[in-house]
């Protein structure tokens, strides 16, 4: 059910209820966007919650919320959600009238008792609700845009009688307090809904907030990922990254070259056909998420070799061919046609200014084993330094991948190898040991960077290891302020190895609810008992 | 030739012989599960002792029959002779943790046919929940219920369970665990549980049952004489596990009553005081009794049928345990190294796999005294939403 539980008394309740949760001034150097004036932090004018504790299952905790013991009442058969007065997105924005209707639906059902009607004479008294308004401000709304890292998500809400203002720059700020505001009306033991008067001022900490999933080594569903893609937005994540292909197999069906999935694909029921695509990206789009495909090479990419001849390095057994392959030949020029055709596809399919190139783990003996390749080497003057043949495969594609105008996202061996890497390339640093010092060397080289060490949800253990991920401070890394400003986000990553549809969402979630929270709220919300508090309540919801 | 059929002739029978009738019993540990299947051309046979060897001998049937590119369902020329090393092949699924619906019960029980497993152990309380709607005693599911109208298995609920346990060959063993893990009893028995105390005053909470009243023993007889009649195995699982003395030595009366039996100080004593009470209660009543290594371990007074279930982990080695008690002539049960609620990143089925449970230093007659083992889903992190992907 989506609809908020019943309150719990807690002295920590009360004490929530208490305070403005502050915002840190280090949080405000991390956004995108223009510079806001910081209101000065007021202490709190209403008294403390004494009945209900509306942020006892608000999640992720907003930045700065104050709520009153005051209670209004909503009628679901005349409650609207509306565009405002002044807004400059109105009827005609598809994705804001889409999310009315959806969040209309998670506060109070499907139930056929929503008729329309008057309010009855003679009728209680407590104030009603009667809409919440959406005001955008900014001149161009972003109806028909993509997301992108320097959206603005920020939005304020304030919850007054008789109508509840949602003002927000861009529509992304408006997806992101709708879910807040659906947070914050729940049902009483007689079935009536309510909602503290609150006010609440909410920002991202941090821009990328991400989930990986991995539909490769099991291909997921198209309903799996839309159902993901929901409970994304539930926690406010704003990026679906979409390791699509990799060893196993090869989904995504190219239009320019549709024998890499007929013959890469696990069956012909196991593709992503471009109608599939398109439809994430859609879907996406209506709840603020981006959509960054991962096309990861040189290694990683057996598949490829069954629909692409000559694409992926033969392996030799001395001086014979030993029948198995290796990663992406990089000394042969088709390689090179082939991405280059193969990208464009990419760049035009997917509208994120990103492409992930993947970069990781690649195994050296494939090409240390083949003479054409070892003769490349000394005719380039690498030596024996296979990092260099990498780095030169790499600076290929990178640069072919700029050509049509994106950037790109890679992981970290990208980086640590030296190759050259334009200034706004985005590192993903994912290896467990040690990443606060790979964090500082990415950041202190100048790279924009990513976090996804600590959050690899597929390493399943026993208990509430959630506390664990809860735990991480992204900014705990030695370095300046310059270079904490780099790091702009992180990614929960469910790799597919032992995931499919029959066990993703209770493997992925509530577990990445807590990189969620540790990513929008601030960093001084680290209580783990409150959040306990309130993931329950979250996950009871989001069921 | 173009009509000549690939596959030989078309089989359209396959005859179920039974030896011995009991279509309207209910399994037990003696039952007979063993089965001889034989598919020739023009002949499919399937016979066993018992209709339990015939259900055990359908779900293998039906593994050999496959499907070619072209749809034909065919079965290969076989002949299987098969029966359980183990007799007693157990799940147990934890219903007080978090309430699963009937619908995940039935399900689980499905699967557990597919994987010919025959005894579904039901841990049905515990300390958070008491969803057994009791006939005799109402309120202890109205009081110690998750919810009283939605989380419970009413008596209906517990008939389905076990007729359509039955139909698969499946024994339903129900668990009531005392003295310990029983808070949720307490709200709806008001005197059960044994006050703790602070000092000289009640300190508000509870602990284990109370040993020294004898209303309690009033209470067990009345209860376990209740669930004797719904559940038709021979078997109860009594529990008996992770006993807390702490509250039972706060209690001044109960000091005193320590004092009274000339316990001293040893109050696996008073345990096994209760224990041995309960023990004579289930026995009169019919019924054989399951209990966990602890009332083995604590010296308890046990009849010689009693069945041992090994579950400690981290102590000694599970095996040392096994070996003891086969040693002192009791039958044992293993699930310490089943835990499957205990997940791990990887293909940990593997280490569940490799478990041999008679590799023990022991003579024949012990290794013959283990009876089989149970994989335990406990129910702490575990509810409807991720029950099957967590247990297959």
């Amino acid at each position: 059910s989506r609809r908020a539980m019943g309150r719990a008394m807690g002295l920590a309740g009360l004490l929530v209820g208490l305070l403005l949760v502050p915002a840190v001034l280090v949080s405000t150097s991390l956004r995108h966007g223009a510079p806001r004036t910081e209101p000065p932090l007021e202490t709190a004018e209403w008294e403390p919650a004494s009945g209900a504790v509306p942020e006892d299952s608000l999640w992720p905790l907003p930045q700065r919320l104050r709520t009153s013991p005051r209670q209004l009442q909503l009628a679901p058969a005349r409650f609207q959600l509306v565009h405002g007065a002044g807004s400059s997105a109105g009827p005609a924005c598809g994705l804001l009238q889409d999310a009315f209707r959806r969040y209309y639906e998670y506060m109070f059902g499907q139930s056929p008792r929503r008729k329309r009607g008057r309010r009855p004479p003679g009728a209680r008294a407590e104030p009603e609700l009667s809409q919440l308004q959406v005001v955008i401000e900014s001149r161009d709304p972003g109806c028909h845009s993509y997301p992108h890292l320097g959206s603005s998500e920020a939005y304020h809400l304030t919850v007054t009688e008789p109508v509840a203002i949602l003002k927000a720059k861009e529509v992304w700020g408006a997806l992101r307090g709708l879910e807040t505001f659906s947070q914050l009306v729940n049902e009483d033991d007689y079935g009536t809904f309510h909602v503290n008067e609150s006010e609440i001022d909410d920002f991202p900490r941090f821009a990328h907030r991400g989930i990986l999933i991995d539909t490769s080594r099991h291909y997921l569903p198209l309903k799996s990922i839309l159902t993901n893609l929901d409970a994304m937005a539930f926690n406010k994540f704003n990026v679906l990254h979409w390791h699509v292909v990799d060893d196993q197999s090869f989904p995504y069906q190219s239009i320019y070259f549709p024998d890499l999935s007929g013959k890469g694909a696990y069956s012909y029921n196991h593709v992503y056909t471009p109608t599939d695509v398109h439809l994430v990206i859609e879907y996406a789009r209506l709840r603020g998420i981006r959509v960054i495909p991962e096309f990861d090479t040189p290694g990683h990419t057996q598949s490829w070799g069954r629909g692409q001849k000559d694409l992926l390095t033969p392996c030799y057994n001395g001086e014979q061919p030993s029948g198995s392959f290796g990663p992406v030949n990089p000394i042969l020029n088709t390689t090179y046609d082939f991405m280059t055709k193969f990208f464009k596809e990419i760049s035009s399919v997917f509208p994120d200014a990103y492409i992930h190139l993947g970069g990781d783990e690649v195994n050296f003996d494939c090409w240390k084993s083949n003479p054409e390749v070892k003769e490349f080497m000394k005719k380039q003057g690498f030596g024996m330094d296979y990092a260099k043949l990498e780095s030169y495969y790499i600076q290929k594609i990178l640069d072919i991948v700029s050509s049509y105008n994106k950037g790109y996202m890679v992981w970290q061996e990208v980086f640590d190898n030296k190759v050259q890497l334009k200034p706004d390339t985005v590192v993903q640093v994912w290896m467990a040991n040690n990443y606060a010092h790979e964090l500082s060397s990415v950041t202190g080289a100048g790279f924009t960077a990513i976090l996804a060490a600590p959050w690899y949800l597929d390493y399943i253990s026993y208990g509430q290891d959630w506390k664990k991920y809860y735990s991480v401070e992204p900014l705990n890394f030695p370095g300046s302020e310059k270079q904490k400003r780099l790091l702009v986000g992180g990614e929960a990553c469910l790799w597919g190895e032992f995931v499919d549809a029959t066990n993703l969402t209770p493997r992925l979630w509530p577990r990445a609810s807590a990189v969620g929270e540790r990513l929008w709220s601030s960093r001084n919300v680290t209580n783990l008992q409150d959040a306990y508090k309130r993931l329950t309540n979250h996950r009871c919801r989001m069921l | 030739a173009e009509n000549e059929e690939p596959w030989g002739t078309p089989c359209t029978q396959l005859l179920v012989s039974v030896a011995t009738p009991g279509c309207d019993g209910f399994p037990s540990l003696d039952s007979k599960e063993s089965y001889k299947l034989s598919v020739s051309e023009g002949s499919l046979l399937l016979s066993a002792d018992a209709v339990w060897g015939a259900l055990r001998g359908l779900e293998t049937f039906s593994q050999l029959v496959g499907r070619d590119e072209n749809g034909t369902y065919y079965i290969n020329k076989t002949e299987i002779v098969d029966f359980p090393r183990f007799p007693h092949r157990g799940l147990l699924l934890d219903t007080s943790r978090h309430y699963l619906p009937l619908k995940a019960i039935l399900e689980t029980l499905d699967v557990m046919a597919y994987n010919k497993f025959n005894v579904f152990h039901w841990h049905i309380v515990d300390d958070p929940s008491f969803p057994y709607e009791s006939s005799t005693f109402p309120e202890l599911s109205k009081q110690g219920a998750f919810n009283a109208m939605t989380h419970v298995y009413t008596a209906s609920d517990v008939q389905m369970v076990i007729e359509y346990a039955r139909l698969r060959g499946i024994r339903v063993i129900a668990e009531f665990d005392t003295p310990g893990h029983t808070l949720s009893w307490g709200p709806g028995a008001p005197g059960l549980l044994t006050p703790c105390f602070l000092g000289k005053n009640p300190s508000g909470t509870y602990g284990p049952i109370n040993p020294i009243l004898n209303s309690t023993y009033e209470f067990v007889t009345s209860l376990f004489q209740e669930v004797s009649a719904v559940f038709p195995d021979f078997f109860l699982h009594l529990g008996g596990d992770e006993v807390d003395f702490t509250c039972w030595k706060s209690n001044p009366k109960i000091r005193a009553f320590m004092k009274e039996m000339g316990f001293g100080e040893d109050y696996k004593k008073l345990e096994s005081f209760y224990i041995q009470r309960l023990l004579d209660i289930i026995s009169s009543l019919g019924k054989g009794y399951i209990v966990w290594q602890e009332v083995f371990d604590n010296g308890v007074k046990v009849r010689p049928d009693t069945i041992i279930h090994v579950w400690k982990q981290n102590s000694a080695p599970y095996m040392e345990e096994m070996a003891n008690v086969t040693k002192a002539g009791y039958r044992a049960l293993l699930s310490a190294p089943w835990y499957l609620n205990h997940i791990s990143y990887g293909q940990d089925w593997m280490a569940a796999y490799q478990v041999e449970p008679l590799k023990f230093e022991g003579v024949p007659e012990q290794k013959d005294r283990v009876i089989g083992g149970e994989a335990c889903m406990w129910g702490e992190y575990v509810d409807v939403t991720n029950l099957a992907p967590r247990l297959w």
